[in-house]
């Protein structure tokens, strides 16, 4: 039999497998990368983007901490825009529209030029394991063994996966894929508790039949910010494609109205949980009934193809009724499908079996990040991989595993609510989730998190310098503004009448005027003469925590309230059932959850303040 | 909530006794201190030393609420081994409130029930074989303060809340679906329509308010509770009482069938008079169900007034109720002293030792010297208000205040231009303020509503 041995496997090679394993191998530590097809290493199977609300803040911070997703991006996009513009600083959101032959293609560039790691396509079928709670190393279908001293399990959708489009049901993985069929029972053997999570994807047209005059044109932004904050921004000012804007109508609510009885989920042929963000066509039609029409994006799956992305009208109808429906859309009336549109079902995790370091409570150096935790989304996926990836390094490694936790970024808020909270549906981020995110926001995020990522190991010296030196600007040129005065000088009161604002009466810093909401950092500059010229990441620092002050300043006490909890912590050997005065909900809960800290156990559903007090009160009495 | 913020209440019972105290205890105490204590001669203390008494008053910005005596605690040398600062005010709930309503307005927070000795414990104050103990009481707080509050809120108020809460949650959800799906939901024109919306929820949050304070004395009052047989009297004294025809009074034994509830004031204090049905074994289906009631009221109540006839001779059921009241604080009135007596005051010590006299509801003999007689219990610390069922009450008040607040930060927000997000973050601490009123923690409830309510979509 063959047999070799590595420092970690990573089983999957999708956005969090790369992740993990790139992390790894990077850390210097031998890594093979397991992918059921070489062809589909960074496969975009769904959309054609990255990023988005909150899922552009993923991806920063996974780049702040040394990821290569932003990077790889930034390579390979063809349309780039700052979403919510208008709003407050920390609600903007990059979106890129990615080539996806050549994101993939790209990425699987980086994995094969990568010292230390080595790709091999094979499913694997079983976990090996020491003892009964501790893994050893992964076995393949064709037989071969690999030890490895830690395991990253990044399977995606690829477990048992069902592919359903209308009655044709097909035993695949995403794109028509083989499955993984055989892992899942060596994970149910070894204790580990799975479900079942259903997703979809819309139909791609051949974009020669569409009609885009009929529709609205989306174009990018003028000046492109890269996501990486490795990447110069005046490397990547190019020419941009265009997306389009169409809706759905009556005529199309009336046909799948009509065929609901042959719709998968509406007949009860699909078991899996589906994702309530993220809803078919048919169920927009069924729970927003009152809607006479859907917003649809039209988008370009990459330069070298025609293929183009119909945003906003997944389902797993019949190939027959999905023409018809298509067929209805403004500039879609001639359209030929390439790509019929199908949900799929697939197992996953329960992930409150697992540490918020994506290790698995109850076997030892087993890690698991992406999709197969339970969540949703490339980006989503992508940062729990960095995470899972670089715990399991430290664990070869002998060092102590990193927790991002809820205060330093969407990352921690992700990985947090997947091991903490009870959740039935594919988990999306959300900007809404984030009860920190004035200050996690995507402009910051290096200063939040290259620190991590250059402790580690994943971000170099110079990278970590470059952040080091942008927080001190920041923080001389605040503090310059503290101490700078003016007063009631002719200049500086026609200035202010001039920007609508109030002269002053006696002298007032230039901090106090950019606190004005009429004015900010940008505008006063005619009245700060002793200005130095700044670089812009610098200067817009400067400028947001002046403007948004009073409310960064609550958030800060927050989360300083909130750490004080955090390092509450509960030791792993504690028992419940010898607490007297949990109530009996709670005590299930606990044991059940097995939280690491009085935090977490005060975010459980069903854990009250006072269990949360009557914890303390134990702890405090078995001086633990 | 489990962090040392700083916490303040007031730690002698909401009475109208001689003096009355409010402690503040956490990191800013001293603080909170010297901005609203001044000396005799008007002058702020920067610094207080430990365990020294201060003499002087407390002051709401220009205005002198009480003359007090302030006593500093240096941590770890106080009960909750906390900075600690105890006020010695004049009593009287509504300087008492007052001084703690400054006090929260300086920086502290109401005290959860059962705070102080939550931190006198984990400041490692209490011996740790007093752990369970700690825990027990803990949860009977909570619990007791649980189901007051949900007892005080039954009905319209808390729906009100809860309607409120609900219109605050479809805001957050509109914006946050927005923020998350800015092609779908576009917020042009929401500064105009959230402005009207939250103006109208302020208006109603501050009648509620209102309402609330003045519901608050009204359900304060000392629980007394009026029990006895059948047509011993009762009504009548509930009629003398209250100075009105509440009861309907009859010769008729069992008049009263169900229970009838006054606020009085008796010297000062306020009473929560309930006359309940003649106690008696009854085959009348309905009689029954108001003897079972007078029965629960009489163990709920901080006060019995137990009467009997003195016209007639002690009888088991008599016997039967002095056992049921054994444990409570009781006054038993001999009542129809203008007939001639069969039981004496002197009998009926026999049986029991509650304090005993005669009175007349007939031509009003002895009502003045009872009027006395609570009044006396009342200072002497026999009978007292539930502190929780005040803390409670409190904290309700102060959360709806916060609410308030949050709600003007909205308008002043669209006022000065303020992004759409930070709005909603308004909208959220509101929304959990309310939230802790009615005893419902945040958990996914955001997310839920912009799932149900808006049509998201890739």
């Amino acid at each position: 039999m063959f047999e070799e041995s590595y420092d970690v496997a990573v089983v999957g090679a999708g956005h969090a497998g790369c992740e993990a394993a790139l992390a790894c191998a990077r850390l210097g530590l031998k890594t093979i990368v397991f992918t059921v097809s070489v062809n589909s290493i960074a496969l975009m199977p769904c959309n054609p983007s990255v990023g988005g609300s909150s899922k552009g803040h993923l991806v920063r911070e996974l780049d702040a901490l040394g990821g290569e997703m932003g990077k790889n991006i930034d390579k390979t996009f063809i349309q780039s825009k700052m979403l919510n513009r208008s709003k407050g600083p920390a609600v903007h959101s990059l979106r890129a529209q990615a080539d996806k032959a050549e994101y993939s293609k790209t990425m699987r560039q980086v994995l094969e030029n990568q010292d230390n790691l080595t790709i091999k396509q094979a499913e694997v079928s079983e976990l090996i394991l020491k003892d009964k709670n501790e893994v050893s190393g992964v076995k393949i279908y064709t037989g071969g063994i690999y030890h490895a001293k830690a395991v990253v399990l990044c399977t995606g959708t690829y477990l048992r996966a069902r592919c359903l489009c209308g009655e044709a049901i097909t035993h695949t993985g995403p794109n028509g894929l083989q499955a993984a069929n055989y892992l899942t029972e060596s994970l149910e053997k070894a204790g580990i508790e799975l479900v079942r999570f259903k997703t979809g994807t819309p139909a791609r047209m051949d974009g020669r039949t569409v009609d885009y005059s009929k529709m609205t044109e989306q174009l990018g932004d003028e000046r492109i910010v890269p996501f990486s904050f490795s990447t110069d921004p005046d490397s990547i000012q190019k020419e941009q494609v265009k997306c389009y804007l169409t809706y759905t109508n009556e005529k199309t609510h009336e046909i799948i109205r009509n065929n609901l009885d042959r719709s998968p989920i509406y007949a009860g042929v699909i078991e899996g949980t589906g994702p309530r963000y993220c809803p078919s066509i048919e169920d927009k039609v069924v729970r927003f009934a009152d809607k006479d029409k859907h917003q649809l994006f039209i988008e370009p799956e990459g330069l070298s193809t025609n293929e183009v992305y119909i945003g906003g009208m997944s389902s797993s109808m019949p190939e027959d009724v999905q023409v018809a429906m298509y067929r209805t859309v403004p500039g879609l009336e001639n359209c030929k499908i390439v790509r019929n549109a199908y949900a799929i079902e697939y197992d996953c995790i329960n992930p409150r079996q697992l540490y918020p370091t994506l290790e698995f409570k109850k076997i030892k150096n087993l890690f698991a990040g992406g999709q197969f935790n339970g969540s949703s989304g490339y980006e989503e996926a992508a940062a729990q991989g960095l995470v899972a990836g670089i715990n399991a390094a430290m664990l070869v490694l002998g060092r102590e595993k990193i927790t991002i936790d809820r205060s330093q970024g969407y990352i921690g808020v992700l990985i947090d609510d997947l091991v903490t909270k009870e959740n039935h549906e594919p988990y999306r981020m959300m900007t809404s989730r984030a009860e920190y995110r004035l200050l996690l926001r995507q402009d910051n995020a290096d200063l939040r998190l290259r620190k991590i990522g250059y402790e580690v190991g994943l971000v170099s010296k110079e990278e970590y310098d470059k952040t080091v030196l942008k927080q001190k600007l920041i923080d001389e040129e605040t503090e310059r503004l503290k101490n700078t005065y003016v007063g009631t000088s002719k200049k500086v009161t026609e200035f202010l009448i001039e920007n609508n604002s109030t002269a002053l009466g006696s002298g007032s810093s230039l901090y106090e005027l950019i606190s004005r909401p009429e004015l900010d950092y940008f505008m006063i500059e005619p009245i700060d003469e002793k200005r130095q010229d700044l670089p812009d990441d610098v200067k817009e620092q400067v400028n947001i925590n002046i403007k948004y002050a009073g409310y960064i300043e609550k958030q800060i006490k927050q989360v300083e309230a909130f750490k004080k909890m955090e390092v509450k912590k509960i030791p792993e050997d504690i028992d419940y059932n010898d607490i007297n005065g949990l109530r009996n909900e709670a005590r299930q809960k606990l044991i059940s959850y097995a939280p690491v800290s009085i935090g977490q156990a005060s975010r459980i559903s069903g854990v009250s303040p006072a269990d949360i007090s009557v914890l303390l009160v134990y702890l405090k009495s078995r001086k633990l | 909530m489990f962090v040392s913020d700083t916490i303040a209440a007031i730690s002698t019972g909401m009475n109208n006794a001689g003096i009355g105290i409010i402690r503040i205890s956490g990191d800013s105490s001293f603080e909170i201190a010297s901005k609203i204590f001044f000396t005799g001669s008007g002058k702020k203390t920067e610094r207080f030393d430990s365990h020294r008494v201060y003499y002087g008053f407390i002051k709401d910005g220009d205005e002198i609420i009480d003359e007090v005596l302030l006593i500093a605690l240096k941590s770890p040398k106080s009960f909750t081994t906390e900075d600690t600062i105890e006020i010695d005010c004049h009593g009287g709930n509504l300087v008492m409130r007052r001084i703690l309503d400054t006090v929260v307005k300086n920086g502290a927070r109401i005290a959860e029930p059962g705070e102080f000795t939550k931190r006198a414990f984990l400041g490692g104050r209490m011996d740790l074989s007093e752990a369970e103990a700690v825990i027990d009481v803990i949860n009977s707080k909570n619990e007791y303060a649980l189901n007051n509050s949900i007892k005080q809120l039954t009905g319209k108020l808390y729906e009100k809340i809860k309607g409120i809460r609900d219109r605050i949650k479809y805001e957050i959800a509109y914006i946050e679906a927005a923020l998350d799906d800015p092609e779908h939901y576009d917020l042009e024109g929401y500064y105009d329509e959230l402005k009207e919306k939250a103006g109208k929820i302020l208006e109603e949050l501050i009648s509620m308010k209102s309402s609330f304070s003045e519901g608050k004395i009204i359900s304060e009052g000392i629980k007394t509770v009026i029990i006895g047989k059948p047509n011993v009297g009762k009504s009548s004294l509930l009629n003398i009482l209250t100075g009105e025809e509440a009861a309907i009074v009859t010769d008729i034994a069992g008049t009263t069938r169900d229970i009838l509830k006054q606020d009085i004031k008796i010297k000062n204090l306020s009473l929560k008079l309930i006359d309940t049905a003649g106690i008696r074994d009854t085959d009348d289906v309905i009689e029954k169900i108001g003897v079972e009631r007078a029965y629960k009221y009489a163990d709920e109540a901080d006060l019995i007034l137990m009467m009997m006839d003195s016209s007639v001779p002690i009888d088991e059921q008599d016997i039967k109720l002095f056992d049921r009241i054994r444990d409570k604080n009781a006054i038993i009135l001999l009542n129809k002293s203008d007939l001639p007596v069969k039981t004496k005051t002197e009998e009926v010590r026999k049986y029991t030792d509650k304090y005993v006299m005669s009175v007349s509801a007939k031509d009003e003999s002895g009502i003045d010297e009872f009027k006395e007689k609570i009044e006396e219990m009342f200072i002497s610390g026999k009978i007292g208000y539930n502190d929780e069922v005040i803390i409670t009450n409190e904290r309700h008040l102060f959360l709806i205040d916060d609410a308030i607040n949050s709600v003007k930060a909205v308008l002043d927000g669209i006022s000065a231009g303020y992004a759409e997000d930070f709005l909603s973050i308004d909208l959220m601490n509101s929304y959990e303020s309310l939230g802790k009123v009615i005893g419902e923690k945040v958990e996914d409830d955001i997310v839920d509503e912009i799932f149900s309510k808006f049509c998201m979509g890739k």
